[in-house]
């Protein structure tokens, strides 16, 4: 979709703010966030990202990063039909009206070992398929000038815009949002190198480019 | 607001961010989803254990042993996992050498994917809309501003990790540590220079009468 999280290349957020010693988390409830994102074992209809990007705008700009998480966690939950929206609300209301109120406290010593396995084994997305790559490196290609409405990794400041392939990464699972009840098969994914000035126009800088993964669906020979 | 999303955590809406962790937590307690320690242990995990150090021991050991160098650019996923690393946000690891007439960058436009098993969790600034916008439009610029000067014959070259490779950069080992050990040189690797916003700098030299 052509959202507010797409931002490579916009102007007006002003300098790169650092903070000197960073802690991981700011605040007990981000770290809280983090975990009960990574170790719930419901997942997300439609994904995370999708959920973050399919956030009002104005919301998006104004909540910090893990006020998103919790957003699309919620949200994933109550979309897989664990949560309402009513019981949150419930609850809500009884930790602000109650702050004394402890919260449930139970420990699994098994889960506990399994999720410390989790973290360390993920699958990868990449396919054994017999599946010959489309373009090859050094190919000159053209990035589509697609707009779905779902979610993609296609950001809007490459579509149109020729470049190289630069590396090739092998079958991958495609990530974008197809209409229900199509299919999706995986595809050939690749580095592609765009020059600044293909990107930029006369305002690019010297010397520089940019690389960014493409699956075969966005490319087409140039 | 400066667009830094931090900005929002000095507003009313932390407490209310807050109240409402505690009341998901609550839930999901309740209902069997999550344990307790299930939630301090993962917590603990990316606050002590999955951070910038890990990548600091791989590229240590990439710059003394040239045949790991080698296998950790041909495959970075498993030679990661020879040293023990890997998982969640690093299943496809693709590590870039910078050299003296290439230097690598390393963002996400779209959201912040980072590399979790060799990077940790990403600081605010990487995950700012300002980083975000404009480093893959002006990185020299973005550059200077980390204090960041490269020279114009070197070419900077962008990964913007949209797809489910997570990238690393291989700083060039600095000159004046060819005397120092693979544990001598982890210290000096910091996690900005495996992002690329940074070089990695030889140690001062103690002043000597």
């Amino acid at each position: 979709m052509n959202g507010i999280h797409d931002m490579g290349g916009m102007h007006g957020f002003g300098p790169v703010v650092r903070e000197e010693n960073e802690p991981v988390f700011h605040y007990d409830w981000e770290g809280r966030v983090f975990a009960m994102q990574v170790a719930t074992p419901v997942p997300i209809p439609g994904g995370s990202r999708n959920n973050i990007e399919h956030m009002d705008p104005a919301e998006y700009l104004t909540t910090s990063y893990y006020e998103k998480w919790l957003h699309s966690r919620i949200k994933g939950l109550i979309d897989a039909g664990v949560l309402t929206a009513a019981e949150l609300e419930a609850r809500i209301a009884l930790y602000r009206d109650h702050p004394e109120t402890p919260v449930p406290h139970r420990e699994d010593q098994d889960r506990v070992q399994r999720i410390r396995a989790q973290l360390r084994r993920v699958e990868s997305p990449r396919r054994d398929v017999p599946l010959q790559p489309r373009f090859a490196i050094g190919a000159t290609v053209r990035a589509c000038n697609l707009h779905p409405p779902g979610h993609t990794r296609l950001p809007r400041y490459v579509r149109g815009k020729c470049g190289v392939v630069e590396r090739y990464y092998g079958i991958y699972d495609f990530q974008d949002a197809v209409p229900p009840g199509t299919e999706a098969p995986p595809q050939p994914l690749y580095a592609v190198r765009f020059d600044a000035r293909e990107l930029w126009g006369a305002s690019a800088e010297a010397h520089s480019v940019v690389c960014i993964d493409m699956w075969e669906s966005y490319l087409e020979p140039a | 607001m400066s667009g830094d999303q931090h900005d929002s955590h000095q507003t009313g809406t932390e407490s209310y961010a807050a109240l409402r962790t505690k009341a998901l937590e609550s839930l999901l307690v309740e209902k069997g989803l999550i344990t307790t320690d299930v939630i301090d242990i993962v917590v603990r995990a990316y606050e002590q254990d999955i951070g910038p150090l890990n990548g600091a021991r791989v590229v240590a050991r990439a710059w003394v042993d040239p045949a790991y160098k080698q296998r950790l650019l041909a495959d970075g996923t498993s030679a990661i996992a020879e040293l023990g690393f890997g998982g969640r946000q690093g299943v496809d690891m693709v590590v870039l050498e910078n050299s003296p007439t290439v230097h690598n960058v390393v963002v996400c436009t779209l959201c912040s994917c980072y590399p979790w098993p060799v990077l940790g969790l990403p600081p605010s600034w990487y995950k700012s809309y300002a980083y975000r916008a404009r480093v893959v439009r002006e990185p020299r610029a973005v550059l200077r501003e980390f204090g960041l000067e490269l020279p114009a014959s070197v070419e900077i070259r962008l990964w913007d990790s949209n797809s489910d490779i997570r990238y690393m950069v291989l700083p060039e080992r600095p000159a004046g540590t060819e005397h120092l050990s693979e544990a001598d040189l982890v210290p000096l690797v910091t996690r900005d220079a495996m992002i690329g916003v940074a070089r990695v700098q030889a140690p001062a030299i103690p002043a000597r009468r």
